[in-house]
């Protein structure tokens, strides 16, 4: 028999955390600080108002681009948070997830051997998907002492004639790290030269702490280069709903459409409806939510710095990156380890690219009675292996 | 500025303990990035205006061999010259089997709250102290049934984490 496989698909690495949730779901009574997703439910009124769209039989397809009223919301909500004007009609399309929309998107824009400069450590889906849109990924290494930052030296070293995408992974999973105006200015300066396009994952743009995101597409000469990638998963606690949204330049958001059209159709009716409900009534819940994480962020980085694991003060998403270097360990047998001996879970930083080694994604998505049981037993646990 | 800070910090500590009052002032200056000693600083300053009251413990009697009652009265009273209601109010209030009192718009002037062991204490204060008082026009008593919710938690059974343990 013939082999029935795809040899791009096969070559693929399957994802490092989809190894480390295996160990982990052996462990029964482990405490985990390992997810990536709101320990919050969606706000019972968004909720109440996907059942209503279910009770009021909403329960066909929407035109594929999704609903009219949806794409609105979503760009009322880019023009007042950014500055960013969209014709909702043109230049907005919903979709499942942010991840979908980084697959299409990178679908729709690379052509084969078109490279594509992925900032590690960062979350796990880019490399794949640029792979799979037949693109060559070239890894950025971010530096512990930048504060993962993205620099224009980097990307001016990463940078080839092939170049054509850059992705803006920021606020960053796993490391916490934004990127200000300021640091956005000096990478601008370099895409505008190097007439790059960007796909900019602001899926935590609602979650940063100490000011507000910056989005990339609000400089000069941006926006027009720029597929801006958001969702509801993170903002208002909505993972499992599965509905996220791109922005962009009309050309390339009418051929994401048409790749969405043949293989999605559209996102569910159900979470749309929702969503609808979320951007027209939601900015309170997002804001208790993110006063929440703010807490537990000073509370985890104050206890890490507390048993002498060095951390940056990370300012977006939910997660901490803690330096676990001066145990000696790596971060695979830190987590291990740690699992093993304490039974706490947390991802090592390897997982999102190899530059994470040497640190560890802790997430803060817990309450502080579970952040300090889980804190306790990783202080025990470094103290023992000093 | 120092003023702002200040009430900042205890609008800060206030909305952090209305809902877990057992939060020590450590833990509570770390998550709010600031000192121990302004939030202690804070916390006396609110106590002695009366901002904060008491740290009372919100109880599940239901879940306790204890047997309680609690009973909501709406109370019709006829103001006095010069003290309004609050007189009438203070009466009230001063039972221990009284747990609130409020004033109200509307049909009826003041809700009362009592908790009690058993419906025939509760229906003695009611005819014996409530009822009789001069200033004391009518009143319609409800006993609660079930409780759901109270300051602002639920006391039915909450969910487990159903989250997956480890998510990219």
């Amino acid at each position: 028999m013939r082999d029935p496989l795809n040899k791009i698909v096969t070559e693929i690495k399957p994802s490092g955390i989809r190894k480390f949730f295996d160990i982990v779901s052996e462990m029964k009574d482990a405490i985990s600080l390992g997810v990536g997703e709101p320990d919050f439910d969606t706000p019972w009124h968004i909720r109440e108002e996907g059942i209503y769209s279910l009770e009021k039989g909403r329960t066909f397809y929407t035109s594929n681009a999704g609903l009219a009223e949806l794409k609105e919301e979503i760009c009322h909500y880019l023009k007042r948070r950014f500055g960013l004007s969209y014709n909702p009609a043109k230049e907005t399309l919903v979709t499942i997830g942010g991840s979908e929309a980084i697959d299409i998107g990178l679908r729709a824009m690379l052509d084969p051997g078109d490279e594509v400069l992925i900032p590690q450590p960062s979350y796990v889906s880019y490399l794949p998907c640029v792979t799979l849109a037949g693109g060559v990924p070239v890894v950025i290494e971010l530096k512990a002492e930048n504060e993962f930052r993205l620099t224009k030296q980097e990307v001016l070293d990463a940078v080839t004639e092939k170049t054509k995408v850059l992705i803006m992974p920021f606020p960053n999973n796993p490391t916490g790290s934004i990127m200000t105006r300021e640091d956005l200015k000096e990478i601008v300066d370099v895409v505008l030269e190097k007439d790059l396009f960007v796909i900019s994952d602001e899926i935590y743009s609602e979650l940063t702490y100490g000011g507000n995101h910056v989005s990339i597409a609000e400089f000069p000469g941006m926006k027009e280069r720029t597929v801006v990638i958001n969702g509801f998963s993170k903002s208002y606690a909505m993972t499992g709903w599965r509905l996220g949204y791109a922005a962009g330049p009309e050309n390339v958001i009418t051929q994401m459409v048409k790749i969405h059209q043949f293989a999605i159709m559209c996102a569910p009716t159900t979470s749309q409806y929702a969503a609808v409900e979320a951007l027209k009534n939601g900015d309170n819940d997002v804001q208790m939510m993110r006063g929440e994480y703010d807490k537990r962020r000073r509370y985890v980085v104050n206890a890490l710095r507390g048993m002498g694991l060095g951390c940056f003060e990370p300012m977006g998403a939910f997660y901490v990156f803690p330096d676990i270097r001066g145990t000696g360990m790596t971060s695979d047998e830190f987590a291990n380890r740690l699992l093993q001996e304490q039974k706490v879970a947390v991802v090592p930083g390897t997982a999102f690219g190899d530059c994470g080694e040497g640190f560890l994604r802790i997430s803060y998505a817990y309450s502080i009675e579970n952040l300090k049981i889980a804190l306790g037993r990783i202080e025990n646990f470094v103290k023992k292996c000093r | 500025m120092e003023d702002r800070n200040n009430e900042q910090l205890k609008e800060a500590v206030l909305r952090a303990i209305d809902k877990n009052a057992k939060l020590s002032t450590k833990d509570l200056a770390i998550m709010l990035g600031y000192t121990e000693d302004e939030v202690v600083a804070a916390v006396a300053e609110m106590e002695a205006d009366s901002v904060i009251c008491g740290y009372p413990t919100l109880i599940n009697w239901d879940k306790t061999s204890r047997e309680r009652v609690t009973a909501l009265i709406e109370i019709k009273v006829t103001p006095q010259r010069g003290q309004g209601f609050d007189k009438i109010a203070e009466r009230i209030y001063r039972f221990d089997e009284v747990e609130s009192v409020y004033l109200m718009s509307g049909g009826f002037d003041l809700t009362v709250i009592i908790d009690g062991k058993s419906m025939r204490e509760v229906a003695n204060f009611v005819s014996g102290k409530l009822a009789p008082m001069e200033a004391v026009l009518s009143t319609a008593t409800h006993f609660v049934l079930k409780k759901y919710k109270e300051h602002g938690i639920p006391l039915v059974s909450e969910v487990e984490d159903e989250r997956m343990l480890i998510t990219p």
